[in-house]
């Protein structure tokens, strides 16, 4: 476990090391204000449902950009090696990684706090929804790092990694606007899978257990996919 | 404890239909330092990927220090430190919190893990760079980081992959002269395709080729198998001269052979193996002088261990791992002897080193004395 937090600890630090963290972060602020502030006047409603929406999309392309590097990049630069031949688990280097994008992603979450704060400053605010909501996007996002994880360790290329991440994550959002477009005898598993189906209801206030299964059962895909990937190394 | 540090038993690697590695088994004993020696994709990196558990191989196994790769991985490799090749470092850290990192991975807290990063500091000599980034250092820096970063555990083994390559003399010295420290109380694998590095360094030598180990000698065998010193002569000559030259070599008592190395231009370069242990130079100045040849280089050159390496290297190469490079190089061979032998008067060079050993074999049947 300790090595776990040590790896975890190192990849958050590497983030703020570089430009990476800022210019994530600055382009997700500056999308993110955008989309939301164009709109929410027109609305003249004091909710935070749209930040949530948008939010939700934007992380689409962003939880990709910010973990196609996690094993990606230290395949290409042969750290990998120094790393996997420490007395450490590969389950460890996996779990550890992902805590480390995990907290990136958390201080992303945190930089949209002002954005409830301002809208309950304009009127009445729910804060139950707001609450539902950061969980669910919180758990959303844990999905996609974990996908962006997957996809990562399938190259050492990042650009590839960042294409596959949003390639999946795409599709899965997809399926909520597309759904009425699919045939009706298998819309039932199409809407199951989608991001939306299950975010929905979390940003209407409803935290459903099954729907924190569907988010937690692709986190647990996404990692042991890319723990048997970083495995198979060893065979090839 | 046992005396064995690494029992390497038909070790094999198969990438789809290459073999990487062909049924390896050595041996090393605590305390030697063994030099891994090998033209580049022979196989020395995949060995010491193997031993450090990075990959597995396809078929055989190894003890390090008693225990098997298969049955506890993590002990094999805290029983290593190791450096891998091109030394991969986490470039955007500074040293002191990058081997803080590599001591809170080998599991060492607080105020243990600040005597240990200070004794390795202190024993790479890092001190001076400790709080910059490891991405603003220059090769010769990162190295010794790549190095403290193996040592702070203190570990029996050490396996470094070319820890010298890319350096320049002066770094390269002075991270030798680091390594024959640290082979003073530790097992240290190294590998490298310089041959001097061997010979200074290591208490032992294994070479591999296409996957396959082709001798495992001391140093000092290894010398006896290159043969006696060689006397590197140069004149300026062109022409009939060259012939005179050649003449006059060969005429000298107590030269057993003379071959011409050089690549061309107005200067010939040509290599004399003595019959017995004498030293050749002065009776090739005073036989220059007497035939008024224009002698403007003389020089006795150490062992030729090239040759042996070329020799255990490029012989006998099995066909399912020969690579395109050597296929070629086999091909070009031939054809430039059969164009020497068919001109056999001129005095014909190659332009390319690795030409050399088709020319040099066609001179020496030329003019064996």
């Amino acid at each position: 476990m300790s090595n776990t937090s040590t790896i975890a600890g190192r990849q958050f630090r590497s983030y703020f090391n570089g430009a990476a963290a800022y210019i994530v972060i600055s382009i997700v602020m500056l999308a993110l204000g955008i989309l939301f502030w164009k709109t929410f006047f027109l609305y003249g409603k004091s909710t935070t449902r749209e930040m949530f929406r948008w939010l939700s999309l934007i992380l689409v392309f962003a939880a990709p950009a910010i973990s196609m590097g996690l094993l990606a990049e230290e395949k290409r630069t042969g750290t990998i090696e120094l790393l996997i031949t420490m007395p450490v688990k590969d389950s460890e280097v996996i779990l550890g990684k992902y805590i480390g994008v995990m907290g990136l992603y958390v201080v992303l979450l945190l930089l949209t706090l002002p954005y409830p704060f301002s809208v309950s400053s304009l009127g009445h605010l729910d804060w139950g929804t707001v609450i539902s909501g950061y969980v669910g996007l919180f758990l959303w996002g844990g999905a996609m790092l974990a996908i962006g994880l997957m996809a990562s360790s399938f190259t050492d290329n990042q650009l590839v990694a960042f294409f596959i991440g949003l390639a999946i994550n795409f599709s899965l959002w997809l399926i909520g606007p597309m759904l009425q477009l699919l045939p009706a005898e298998f819309a039932s598993i199409f809407q199951w899978l989608s991001f939306d189906f299950h975010f929905e209801r979390m940003q209407r206030g409803v935290i459903a257990v099954r729907d924190v299964i569907y988010f937690l059962s692709i986190v647990a895909i996404g990692l042991s996919v890319a723990f048997r990937s970083l495995e198979s190394r060893r065979w090839s | 404890m046992t005396e064995v540090m690494i029992e390497a038993r038909h070790l094999t690697k198969r990438y789809g239909d290459v073999k990487a590695l062909d049924d390896v088994s050595f041996e090393v004993k605590k305390g030697e330092v063994l030099g891994f020696l090998g033209p580049n994709g022979a196989g020395k990196t995949t060995t010491m990927k193997i031993l450090t558990c990075f990959i597995a191989p396809t078929q055989g196994t190894a003890k390090v220090n008693g225990v098997d790769i298969f049955e506890d991985s993590l002990a094999v490799r805290s029983a290593i430190g190791y450096l891998p090749e091109s030394t991969p470092l986490y470039t955007e850290m500074m040293v002191t919190e990058y081997l803080d990192f590599v001591a809170r991975m080998r599991g060492f807290r607080g105020e243990d893990a600040r005597k240990r990063i200070a004794k390795v500091v202190d024993q790479t000599a890092l001190g001076a760079v400790f709080g910059k980034e490891i991405r603003a250092l220059s090769k010769g820096y990162r190295q010794r980081v790549g190095i403290a970063q193996a040592l702070i555990h203190e570990p029996p083994l050490l396996i470094l992959d070319e820890p010298l390559s890319g350096l320049d003399p002066n770094q390269a010295a002075e991270v030798r002269q680091l390594i024959t420290h640290l082979g003073k109380e530790r097992t240290v694998i190294l590998s490298t395709h310089n041959l001097a590095e061997v010979q200074t360094t290591c208490s032992r030598v294994l070479i591999i080729a296409n996957g396959k180990l082709v001798a495992d000698d001391t140093p000092e065998e290894l010398r006896d198998r290159a043969g006696k010193p060689r006397v590197i002569a140069t004149f300026v000559a062109e022409g009939a001269e060259l012939e005179k030259v050649r003449k006059v070599l060969a005429g000298i008592p107590g030269v057993a052979e003379v071959k011409r190395i050089d690549g061309g231009g107005t200067e010939a370069e040509y290599a004399l193996t003595a019959r017995g242990s004498d030293d050749l130079r002065p009776m090739v100045f005073r036989a220059a002088a007497k035939n008024e040849l224009n002698l403007v280089g003389l020089e006795q050159r150490g062992e030729n261990l090239e040759d042996v390496f070329r020799d255990l290297t490029m012989a006998d190469a099995p066909e399912t791992a020969k690579k395109t490079t050597s296929d070629e190089k086999k091909s070009s061979e031939p054809e430039k002897q059969k164009t020497s032998d068919a001109a056999p008067a001129k005095d014909t060079t190659s332009d390319t080193e690795d030409e050399k050993p088709a020319d040099a074999d066609k001179s020496d049947d030329e003019s064996a004395a």
